[in-house]
């Protein structure tokens, strides 16, 4: 750890913070770096300007002569820097402690710690006790994830490397990313396709190798009318549909009694090789896939169109013939 | 972050605990930032150094820092923090955007399982730090629907902490079935989604991964692991593992193409489209590595009629058999018979 860096940073942006007016260059490198010849001045100050404003200090720039634009100065505006008042009650505070809990990826569980520590520094008591809620746990393994949270949050465009099929090769994306959402454990970008010109949703799990951030923060503006949460929705499979009646033999079929509304058991059923039970299962979409794969442990009752899709796959798989259409 | 921009983010902090708590001893400051006591001493010596351009006594920042020196230079945690002459540095930094994006969602997947009452304190405290942040709402949403966390994740934990074996009753798709084993766990792992025991599974006699959400009952027992981690690879349940495995091909239609990305596939290959068959099109030749036949067949049945065997045969015509034998099943009109009588 360098403390004359800490001292140099500490003493640049507390000099900024002070002025009302822009302070010049010159003047800058007069004061905090006296001893620097003009290259290494150059290096050093453009590297603690980045390092103040990734830290979040807006350093602002502007002309120091309306007539002249070519000496530029810099200043902090201290309101801009600071956080503002933020009043929390008891409550409201322990909310705040709870949310550090959340994330399970480890940036953004910092980000989140830092924001509390902020908010702690501002006067607010966050009380880790009380309140009485699941932990949920936000993980992000996918990992282009860093680079698109940060698009979104600066609203830059990204280019990546899609699959959109897993047969698929993997073709270039240009994106205006609009917003990140998550279903069932899996990240989705939203965003303006640039090549498409269309709205497009990504499975961030689908992208191939790196994201890539390109060109300048604040590109394009998000259409006021993104609605996200429709998006998410948008995303889930249809859970409507009628419920369905399935009859399964004793002791099999354990994925479908587990999301059973109610199981009869000892029902007659098409053979005497086992007992049957009668299981009822609340509407959730289309069912044919996890009824065939439990082979002739299970057969459909009702809806009538449930049980006419299984046995049409049913004579179709038994009439095709070996290497031949599938 | 280079560790003068840790200290610089630190000192941004520090500053206004100190302003706004009046008195603030070392160690409570230390435990606020998540650093030791030396570090915070270390950091206000730094401190001591800073202020206004000028250097006159009355520009540098206060800090006392005789007061917080024990034997040796060491930190005294009970000593309080005084400053003085650092008033423009009385409120903390404003959050950065990130930061504001991250607590902004996670208060967002609080408020999905919270309830009501709950719910309306999370959006007045979200509300206050939307007013609050510098710069526009982020777009960023948890999950709709907060996926359960399975049931043995609690045994699972504790025979991993404790170093101690497991007893399974573990629900095998490829046999429809539920099977009971005693397994030494070694680490959890989550891949798409879904959380996976690694284990020596001692029914098997050889590594698995078990899926935390198949997994019915899991039995923290008294006898300790007798198996080191990292011994055999691990296979699912019947993809890989138990001994002999054989290269399947299977020829796939375009509703079945997720396979590929399910499973480790060996090589794909796609099948040149007939002109005179547009039905057949996008078809597409995969190899893969299978140890266990019902498990194929399990497979075949769930994308009945979108993929056949193309190689060995002798698996299609099983594949053709178990299709027929769900199909007697389907009588027009449906058939019932009564169940065979039970032993008393």
């Amino acid at each position: 750890m360098s403390a004359s860096r800490t001292e140099r940073l500490m003493n640049l942006l507390i000099m900024l913070l002070v002025q009302r007016h822009y302070l010049a260059k010159e003047r800058i490198r007069e004061l905090l770096y006296p001893d620097q010849g003009t290259e290494a001045f150059e290096r050093m100050f453009e590297r603690d300007k980045e390092a103040l404003r990734a830290l979040g200090v807006p350093i602002e720039v502007g002309a120091l002569d309306a007539y002249f634009d070519d000496e530029v100065g810099y200043r902090i505006s201290p309101a801009e820097f600071a956080l503002p008042e933020i009043e929390l009650d008891a409550e409201e505070a322990s909310v705040i402690g709870l949310a550090t809990r959340v994330w399970g990826h480890q940036r953004l569980a910092h980000a989140t710690s830092e924001a509390v520590r902020k908010l702690r520094a501002a006067g607010i008591q966050t009380d880790l006790a009380a309140l009485d809620i699941a932990q949920p746990q936000l993980g992000a393994d996918e990992p282009g994830f860093d680079v698109v949270w940060d698009a979104v949050v600066e609203r830059r465009e990204i280019e990546f490397d899609y699959r959109r099929s897993a047969a698929g090769s993997a073709a270039r994306r240009r994106l205006q990313p609009w917003g990140i959402t998550r279903y069932a454990g899996r990240w989705y970008v939203v965003g303006h396709d640039l090549d498409r010109g269309e709205r497009r949703v990504f499975r961030l799990s689908r992208v191939q190798g790196e994201v890539l951030a390109v060109g300048e923060p604040g590109a394009f503006e998000v259409p006021a009318d993104v609605d996200l949460a429709s998006v998410a929705r948008a995303l889930v499979p249809p859970r409507d549909g009628e419920p369905a009646v399935i009859l399964a033999r004793t002791d099999r079929a354990l994925p479908l009694r587990r999301r059973a509304t109610r199981v009869e058991t000892g029902v007659p059923g098409p053979d005497a090789r086992t007992g049957w039970d009668r299981v009822h299962l609340p509407g959730t979409g289309s069912l044919a896939d996890d009824v065939l794969a439990l082979g002739d442990h299970v057969v459909v009752e009702a809806p009538a169109s449930l049980r006419e899709e299984v046995r049409a796959r049913l004579v179709a798989a038994v009439g095709a013939r070996a290497g031949g259409a599938p | 972050m280079s560790g003068a921009q840790d200290q610089v983010a630190r000192l941004l902090t520090l500053v206004p605990m100190v302003h706004a708590h009046g008195a603030l001893s070392l160690g409570e400051a230390a435990e606020a930032l998540g650093v030791s006591p030396d570090q915070v001493l270390r950091d206000l010596r730094v401190l001591f150094m800073c202020g206004l351009p000028g250097g006159l006594p009355d520009d540098l920042i206060d800090v006392d820092i005789d007061a917080l020196e024990g034997e040796r230079g060491k930190a005294r945690p009970e000593a309080l923090i005084r400053l003085g002459n650092v008033s423009y540095l009385a409120r903390p930094l404003r959050l950065t955007p990130v930061e504001a994006s991250a607590i902004g969602v996670a208060l967002q997947a609080l408020r999905l399982q919270a309830e009501p009452d709950t719910a309306a304190i999370i959006d007045r405290v979200a509300a206050k730090l939307a007013a609050a942040a510098a710069s526009a709402p982020v777009r960023i949403t948890p999950d709709p629907v907060a996926p359960a966390e399975p049931a043995a994740l609690g045994p699972v934990r504790a025979a991993l902490e404790s170093g101690r074996q497991l007893e399974l009753v573990y629900y095998v798709p490829a046999r429809d079935e539920r099977s009971v084993r005693v397994v030494d766990p070694h680490a959890l792992a989550t891949f798409d989604g879904q959380t996976y025991l690694d284990a020596w599974c001692h029914a098997a006699e050889g590594a698995r991964w078990f899926r935390l959400d198949r997994i019915e009952d899991a039995t923290v027992l008294d006898s300790p692991v007798t198996t080191a981690a990292g011994t055999g690879r691990p296979g699912s349940e019947g993809l890989f593992g138990d001994g002999d495995t054989r290269t399947v091909t299977l020829r796939l239609g375009p509703r079945a193409h997720w396979v590929v990305e399910y499973y480790p596939v060996l090589a794909q290959r796609p099948v040149p489209d007939d002109p005179d068959d547009p039905a057949q099109a996008g078809r597409l030749d995969v190899d893969l590595e299978v140890a266990d036949p019902g498990w194929l067949t399990h497979l075949l049945l769930r994308l009945a009629p979108n993929a056949s065997v193309i190689d060995p045969p002798e698996l299609d015509a099983v594949f053709r058999e178990a299709a027929a034998s769900s199909l007697r099943l389907y009588t027009d009109p449906p058939r019932t018979l009564d169940p065979p009588p039970t032993t008393p």
